[in-house]
């Protein structure tokens, strides 16, 4: 049972089935994700044969502590949460018993007829999906994010499979090898995961994307980033972009076009929120690519990005095959269902603060009230806005430029000059030869300290000090003259001796200690 | 008898003992030639200690000898004394002490400089002047007096304030004292005005002092001294690195005043020396905090119109990601260039030793550790430098703040070590801060930042940290010494 009105004492248990969707591989959870679950105090079944796919066997679950469940029907009735990977088809939603809890991706706007089927079942529903991305504190949950970045390393590996060449230029006895050139378009998570990828694999990689602000990330992942040569900032808000206008999308098929002849590979992974794929590539462009070239579409499941692309397959169009497969993620099951299954635990511990092994959908919580799309049978999405501290408005430039760059003035340094001046004339005039003499060597000695310090490692500025603090006790001198200079009448002879000896001991506690402790400090440093 | 050596020749030996002293600083510029410039200082006070014991000095009526025979015993006797002691102390200091040992040897020098005067105030000995040059002699000699006194006292007790604010025996905080700026002033009128009745009173030098010229010598002390505590008790924990460094320059001019005194160049140009160094120390110091000498002398913190307690807008928002030790082993352990940012908080919990293990296990899985220092990090200029040496650390992995603050971009790992200000973005985004304008190290912009803390508090300067609520930055609670072990167990497993 879900519900926190409801004060129950059993722990709650944890299904999961065995994902039905044609072709999908991944699992809800893992074994290593299991063991935490429990330890979050709750019991886990898990359906026989739900981790197959992924290759994580029956016994591995049971290993660290899962029931196994023979069927599915037994698995639904037995289980209080249900963790999911796909949408619950007919059939599932069929088994689902009032006060259930499912977690899964249910992508309501495109699945209006399974959100009533599932509110009449008087259920709750967590959408993995509605996750609010933009709250710093949900994304250790947002799945869409970690099994996009697997899609997206997945398309280049796709890639690399029917392309017919190395992606890194090598220089061989028979020759050398140009590196492939690869142009990603849209440089979001899966845009970013696969530059990486392809990066890593040698290519020369190149991307675009209508948001402007992640040039630098694609700098930063080693490619080369494209921009359209027209003026308009395409971030939609959310992190998401937006439909461009028609002038930037003129300038945008130019560029496509030029690329599309020049590279050996494209991965396309623009989408638009509630919108069908932008079209990027065009017939014509394909045909103008070289022979041997691959598209990878990742937007084939929302229309494609490509003109050409066939979701779900890949084909070969104008010599060039055009990969539109849309489980990329499952492709890679083993991983994705290991974070899917660690995005899932996370989501877990928010709803199980107390780990006492029972969930509460608390509806104040900005993070849970955004994902919570069904609440005992009332459908309760799209949330409402989230009240998200502003993002940190870029600060107007002005305002940064450092606030100590003032124009040096001349005067000041005019003032000083002339005071010192003022001073020179002063001692010269009254002092006597003598302490001329020792104002000289002093205003020297200043200015040859001032050289030789700023020549000294800022490193080493403690044994500096030290070092200095032995030498100043030079003035042990001064003691010396005075302790026992040749008698001269009237002198305080003995009394003036004391103090001096007193002045040696003080000064003689310095220059040891000094010398002493800088060379230990100066012996510990080493290459 | 005695043997004696030309007055010509002492001159020459303080000559050779200078050009020592100056290699002695000239050879701190790296690592490898600092230990022979070490030894350079060593040889240099040597001959000026033994020229002038065995010295002879000239005079108008020819060579004099400068110690007599009677004097010897009295100074071996002192300098083996002073000299155990001395080699004790350096033995036994811990080196996360440094700041301490250094603040209480200023002290001393500080207190030599009071009894050298005093002792030359009460000699009787009449000026080696010739004789048309006696009264403004005398004068400028009282002056000297005067002023060595005035700057030794201040040294004196602010260095004995320094040793208690870094030995924690006083409290770290800024202690004001309301109208301090007028007792101040006061006290420097007070000091100017007997002053000028020393100097008046004091002209007849060949008779024994009377109490009429010893209460102004007397009341300058009291009141110098006085300074020197209201002066470093106002000063915060952190500023300790400026008045350390400014207390290194205070013993320097104490030495060169003593040395006009006494008519002694050597003292005159070492003085200077250290002086210079301890100014240029300090001006660095502030130049690192972006702050004005004067304004941290003056003590506190942000001293005009309560800058450090704003909090209003600029008060960052979101949340802090916690991270396990495990976990950031984890990270340490997959990242290939790694910067560690290490601050006060690392001397604190004694934790270098355990920096330096994971910095070895990692560098022997290849990945690269360096480690950023900002100049204020610690107490004392070059404190953390030091304790890495001390741990073992490799020098050349230590780098300076602006060394490797471009860097970060491409680092995967910054690791912060009880360290706040210093790493504080806000000092760059945030010109309305008190800190605003200040050099930090950009631990931010490493792809993963980890910040080791005990708490959310905010550091000296009671600035929230925007650092703490990046998106990239993981917060890892605890004694830094507790949770490195913990972090180097995690690698080693």
């Amino acid at each position: 049972m879900n519900t926190n009105q409801k004060c129950e004492t059993m722990p709650l248990t944890i299904g999961i089935p065995k994902e039905t969707f044609s072709g999908e591989k991944r699992v809800a959870t893992v074994p290593d994700v299991v063991a935490k679950l429990i330890k979050l105090g709750f019991s886990v079944t898990v359906e026989s044969g739900a981790g197959f796919g992924a290759s994580f066997y029956d016994d591995a679950y049971e290993a660290v502590g899962a029931k196994i469940a023979k069927t599915a029907a037994e698995l639904w009735s037995s289980s209080d949460v249900v963790f999911k990977v796909n949408p619950p088809t007919e059939a599932e939603v069929a088994l689902m018993h009032a006060g259930q809890t499912l977690i899964d991706f249910i992508w309501p706007a495109q699945n209006p007829e399974l959100m009533k089927a599932l509110a009449a079942k008087k259920v709750t529903v967590l959408a993995m999906d509605a996750v609010p991305r933009l709250l710093s504190r949900a994304q250790k949950m947002d799945a869409l994010t970690s099994m996009s970045g697997i899609s997206g390393y997945r398309a280049v590996i796709e890639a690399a499979n029917v392309f017919g060449r190395y992606f890194n230029g090598q220089i061989t006895a028979a020759g050398k090898i140009p590196p492939a050139k690869v142009f990603i378009a849209g440089a979001g998570v899966a845009g970013l995961a696969a530059i990486g990828t392809a990066v890593g694999l040698g290519a020369i990689v190149r991307a675009n994307d209508t948001r402007a602000e992640v040039a630098d990330q694609v700098k930063s992942m080693g490619a080369e980033f494209v921009p359209v040569d027209y003026q308009e900032e395409g971030s939609g808000g959310g992190g998401y972009a937006k439909v461009m206008s028609e002038g930037f999308q003129k300038a945008q098929r130019e560029m496509y076009a030029k690329q599309a002849k020049d590279v050996d590979i494209i991965i396309t992974t623009a989408l638009i929120p509630g919108r069908p794929a932008p079209r990027l590539i065009t017939a014509e462009m394909v045909q103008s690519m070289k022979p041997g070239s691959v598209i990878v579409d990742m937007a084939a499941e929302r229309g494609g990005n490509c003109e050409l692309t066939e979701a779900g397959k890949a084909v070969v169009k104008h010599g060039v095959t055009i990969v539109g497969y849309t489980d990329l993620a499952s492709r890679l099951a083993k991983q994705s269902s290991t974070l899917y299954a660690t995005n899932l635990l996370r989501l877990t511990e928010e709803l199980c603060k107390a780990k006492d092994g029972n969930i509460v959908v608390n509806m104040e919580d900005d993070a849970i009230r955004g994902f919570t799309v069904i609440k005992d049978g009332e459908i309760t999405w799209p949330a409402p806005p989230l009240k998200l501290p502003a993002p940190p408005a870029p600060k107007p430039a002005a305002a940064v430029v450092k606030p100590e760059e003032k124009k040096k003035s001349g005067v000041g340094t005019a003032v000083m000059m002339l005071v010192a001046a003022v001073l020179f004339a002063l001692i010269g005039l009254t002092a006597p030869a003598a302490f001329i003499g020792h104002f000289t060597v002093f205003v020297l000695a200043v200015f040859v300290g001032y050289m030789v310090v700023w020549n000294v490692t800022p490193a080493l500025h403690t044994p500096l000090m030290s070092v200095t603090n032995a030498i100043s006790s030079i003035i042990t001198i001064g003691a010396l003259l005075q302790v026992a200079p040749p008698h001269v009448a009237g002198r305080l002879d003995f009394t003036i001796l004391i103090i001096a000896v007193v002045g040696i001991a003080l000064t003689s506690i310095n220059t040891f200690g000094g010398f002493a402790v800088t060379r230990r400090m100066l012996m510990m440093f080493h290459k | 008898m005695t043997f004696a050596i030309p007055a010509t020749l002492t001159t020459v030996a303080y000559i050779g003992a200078i050009i020592l002293f100056i290699l002695s600083l000239g050879g701190l510029s790296n690592p490898e030639t600092s230990r022979r410039g070490n030894w350079f200082g060593i040889i240099g006070m040597t001959i000026a200690v033994l020229a002038t014991v065995f010295g002879m000095r000239g005079s108008l009526t020819g060579d004099v000898q400068i110690v007599a025979m009677h004097g010897l015993p009295w100074i071996v006797g002192a300098m083996a004394v002073g000299g155990t002691i001395g080699l004790i102390a350096a033995r036994v200091v811990k080196m996360t002490q440094m700041p301490e040992l250094v603040a209480i040897m200023h002290s001393l020098v500080g207190l030599a400089a009071c009894t050298i005067g005093f002792a030359s105030f009460i000699d009787t000995t009449p000026l080696d002047v010739p004789a048309r040059d006696l009264v403004a002699s005398e004068n400028i000699h009282l002056i000297e007096i005067y002023v060595g006194i005035l700057i030794g006292a201040v040294t004196f007790s602010g260095s004995v304030i320094a040793f208690g604010k870094l030995s924690g025996k006083i409290t770290g905080k800024p202690v004001i004292i309301p109208g301090r700026n007028l007792i101040n002033l006061l006290g420097l009128a007070v000091v100017i005005y007997y002053g000028y009745v020393f100097v008046a009173a004091g002209g007849l030098h060949e008779q024994a002092p009377t109490v009429q010229i010893l209460i102004p010598l007397i009341v300058m002390t009291a009141i110098s001294l006085l300074f020197g505590v209201h002066m470093v008790m106002a000063i915060g924990g952190a500023d300790m690195p400026v008045v350390v460094s400014m207390l290194n320059s205070y013993s320097g001019w104490a030495a060169a005043a003593t040395g006009f005194m006494l008519g002694n160049d050597l003292l005159i140009v070492v003085g200077a020396l250290v002086g210079s160094s301890g100014a240029i120390l300090s001006y660095i110091m502030c130049r690192a905090m972006n702050r004005k000498f004067l304004s941290v002398i003056s003590g506190g913190f942000g001293t005009g119109g309560g800058a450090a307690a704003k909090k209003a807008d600029g008060e960052p928002q979101g949340e802090v990601t916690p991270i396990s030790a495990v976990d950031t082993a984890e990270l340490l352990r997959e990242a290939k260039n790694v910067i560690i940012v290490p601050g006060y908080g690392m001397a604190v919990a004694q934790a270098q030793h355990t920096v330096y293990e994971i910095t070895k296990l990692l560098r022997e899985k290849g990945v690269n550790v360096r480690f950023g220092i900002h100049p204020v990090a610690g107490r004392m200029p070059g404190h953390m430098n030091v304790l890495l040496a001390e741990a073992k650390v490799p020098y050349d992995i230590v780098m300076e703040m602006d060394e490797l603050n471009d860097d970060f971009p491409d680092t995967d790992v910054s690791m912060v070590i009880g360290a706040n200000d210093i790493v504080n973005p806000a000092a760059e985004d945030d010109p309305t801060s008190p800190i605003a304008g200040m050099p930090v190290l950009q631990v931010w912009k490493a792809k993963t930042s980890i910040v080791m803390k005990r708490s959310m508090a905010s550091g000296y300067a009671g600035v929230d940290n925007p650092l703490f609520y990046k998106e990239n930055n993981r917060m890892l609670f605890g004694d830094a010494k507790k949770m490195l072990d913990e972090v180097l167990t995690a690698l080693k497993a």
